[in-house]
């Protein structure tokens, strides 16, 4: 699908929530899900609703083949070798702490760098300062310029230091900061340290190929890109999942127990203990099929459009300061204040017009310390979004500049 | 475009919040506290002055929305002048009905946010009066 065809109207109409009328501005949180994700879902729990990977009966086996496709999706989708170093997990947060409890207490010593940003999510950050505290381990933060984005010359400065870990987002959450990710883990593996990337942000909103782009580890939530909340991926490099310690005992994860002791299963059940979130992975599947159907150059061209006609209508007002680089080099998501108005407060306001818009530190608290704010007010788009939600956003504006004036 | 019964930013919260009363500092408190609601950035600090358990003199400082710093600068005004028995009275509903707004369950923690400075301010003072 061209930009030329891109039919928003047609997207719109897989998602029931717009019949509500709302203009949904806060992707960049959650994604709404289409009809194919919800029937997708609801098909499991209607016609085959049952546990996986354990019964002999007919549904279980239909269950358990719906939910091993998605990881095929999900390994085409980003470009993967192979099924094994897809691992299904509840959302980002939970394969970062996966990485940190059990690649990063087998791996990180007394005194040993982790280098991480000040762009990153607090999903990116504490479980990395939770490991250090307990290893004794030091961590640094790539600063940003005045634009929003990472100081390439102090990364390199860093990466002399020999670093063990390299933890980034590829898109800023807060800013929208689209980051350098493959010359940035180029040098990272260069100076020898392992690299895991934050793929939230960028997963729903462009072409992922991990292994182009180079990482030891890519981590994103289902939520964000139209699947529902509580299925996520982490992919991993199989020589480095293979040497891994589980993450968590249990059920599932097991090839046989004794009291003696237990043998794991193989990848990528190793890491998936419990009864799974079987209709979120189906879900998810559903999802990239959507995604995959649209095309994510398409995806990318779409939101761009978007962003700029936003970056272009928010210039124009009086007292509003934008953050973050110019459209082109960030994905789509306008971050900015309102002099003398909070963004609670236009938040506030904007839902009285429907409008959804969020407000707050966006889960970056150190970025915000950084630039000298406690919060932002932030607009963020996707596949569904039209110019005319954001037209609603601007007369939200402009309520509560006249309301505040 | 909000409705124009929509109470929520009526024009006597709008004042406090761009003329905030009793809004700076005490130079030499008997009590100071400061509170801030993580979530959002607010941040509310109270200087009391008491004398013979009165609240002689108060002010507020903070940053924050509408919300939090007009309940701050209507609490102030309420607070001077009262008991430190009284001023721990005060509760939810009372600082709620002095907004006279109807607050969403987002902004309630806004709302409060300057009663929980005057609480856990005036027990602090009642604790160190004790030792």
């Amino acid at each position: 699908m061209s930009t030329l065809t891109y039919d928003v109207t047609a997207v719109r109409r897989d998602f029931p929530i717009f019949e509500t009328g709302i203009a949904y501005l806060d992707s960049a949180n959650t994604s709404q899900r289409p009809r194919q994700v919800t029937g997708a879902m609801l098909e499991y729990f209607e016609k085959f609703n049952s546990n996986i990977h354990r019964a002999a009966y007919r549904i279980a086996e239909e269950a358990t083949v719906r939910y091993e496709a998605t990881r095929e999706k999900v390994r085409a989708f980003i470009n993967a070798a192979s099924t094994k170093e897809i691992v299904y997990v509840r959302g980002t947060t939970e394969a970062i702490n996966l990485v940190a409890f059990s690649w990063g207490r087998k791996h990180i010593k007394s005194g040993d760098l982790i280098v991480l940003t000040l762009l990153d999510h607090h999903s990116n950050i504490v479980p990395w300062q939770i490991l250090a505290a307990e290893r004794d381990a030091r961590i640094e933060y790539v600063d940003i310029d005045e634009r929003g984005e990472l100081r390439q010359d102090q990364y390199a400065e860093l990466l002399k230091q020999g670093p063990k870990l390299v933890a980034f987002n590829l898109v800023s959450n807060a800013l929208g900061t689209i980051n350098p990710a493959r010359d940035m883990v180029a040098a990272a593996k260069k100076a020898g340290a392992t690299v895991l990337v934050d793929g939230a942000q960028s997963t729903p909103h462009q072409p992922v190929d991990v292994r182009a782009l180079g990482c030891d580890f890519y981590a994103f939530s289902g939520h964000k890109m139209l699947g529902p909340t509580g299925a996520g991926i982490l992919y991993g490099r199989r020589e480095l999942l293979e040497e891994m310690p589980p993450f968590m005992g249990g059920g599932d994860m097991i090839r046989t127990v004794a009291i003696e002791g237990t043998t794991y299963h193989d990848l990528p059940w190793k890491f998936e203990a419990g009864t799974q979130a079987i209709a979120e992975v189906i879900g998810l599947g559903a999802a990239v099929d959507y995604l995959s159907g649209l095309g994510m150059d398409a995806v990318r061209a779409h939101e761009l459009d978007i962003t700029e006609y936003a970056y272009e209508a928010l210039s124009d007002i009086d007292g509003l300061t934008m953050f973050g680089p110019p459209p082109s080099r960030r994905a789509g998501v306008v971050s900015f204040a309102l002099d003398g108005i909070h963004p609670h407060d236009l938040a506030t306001i904007a839902d009285r017009d429907q409008v959804c818009l969020r407000a707050g530190h966006h889960c970056a608290m150190p970025l915000m310390t950084r630039l000298g704010i406690a919060a932002t007010a932030r607009a963020s788009f996707y596949v569904y979004t039209q110019k005319e939600e954001v037209d609603r956003l601007v007369g939200s504006i402009k309520e509560a500049q006249r309301i505040f004036a | 475009m909000a409705t124009a019964d929509d109470q929520f930013y009526r024009e006597y919260i709008l004042d406090h919040y761009k003329n905030p009363r009793n809004f700076g500092r005490l130079e030499h408190p008997d009590i100071s506290h400061e509170e801030d609601n993580p979530l959002c950035g607010d941040v509310v600090g109270m200087d009391f002055q008491v004398k013979d358990g009165v609240i002689e003199d108060i002010r507020f400082h903070g940053r924050g929305c509408a919300i939090s710093q007009a309940s701050a600068s209507l609490l102030t005004e309420r607070l001077k002048g009262m008991s430190l028995d009284d001023a721990k009275r005060i509760d939810k509903a009372d600082v709620i009905g002095e907004l006279g707004i109807e607050i969403s369950p987002a902004r309630i923690k806004c709302a409060l946010l300057s009663l929980k400075v005057l609480k856990v301010g005036a027990y602090g003072l009642a604790d160190a009066d004790e030792e």
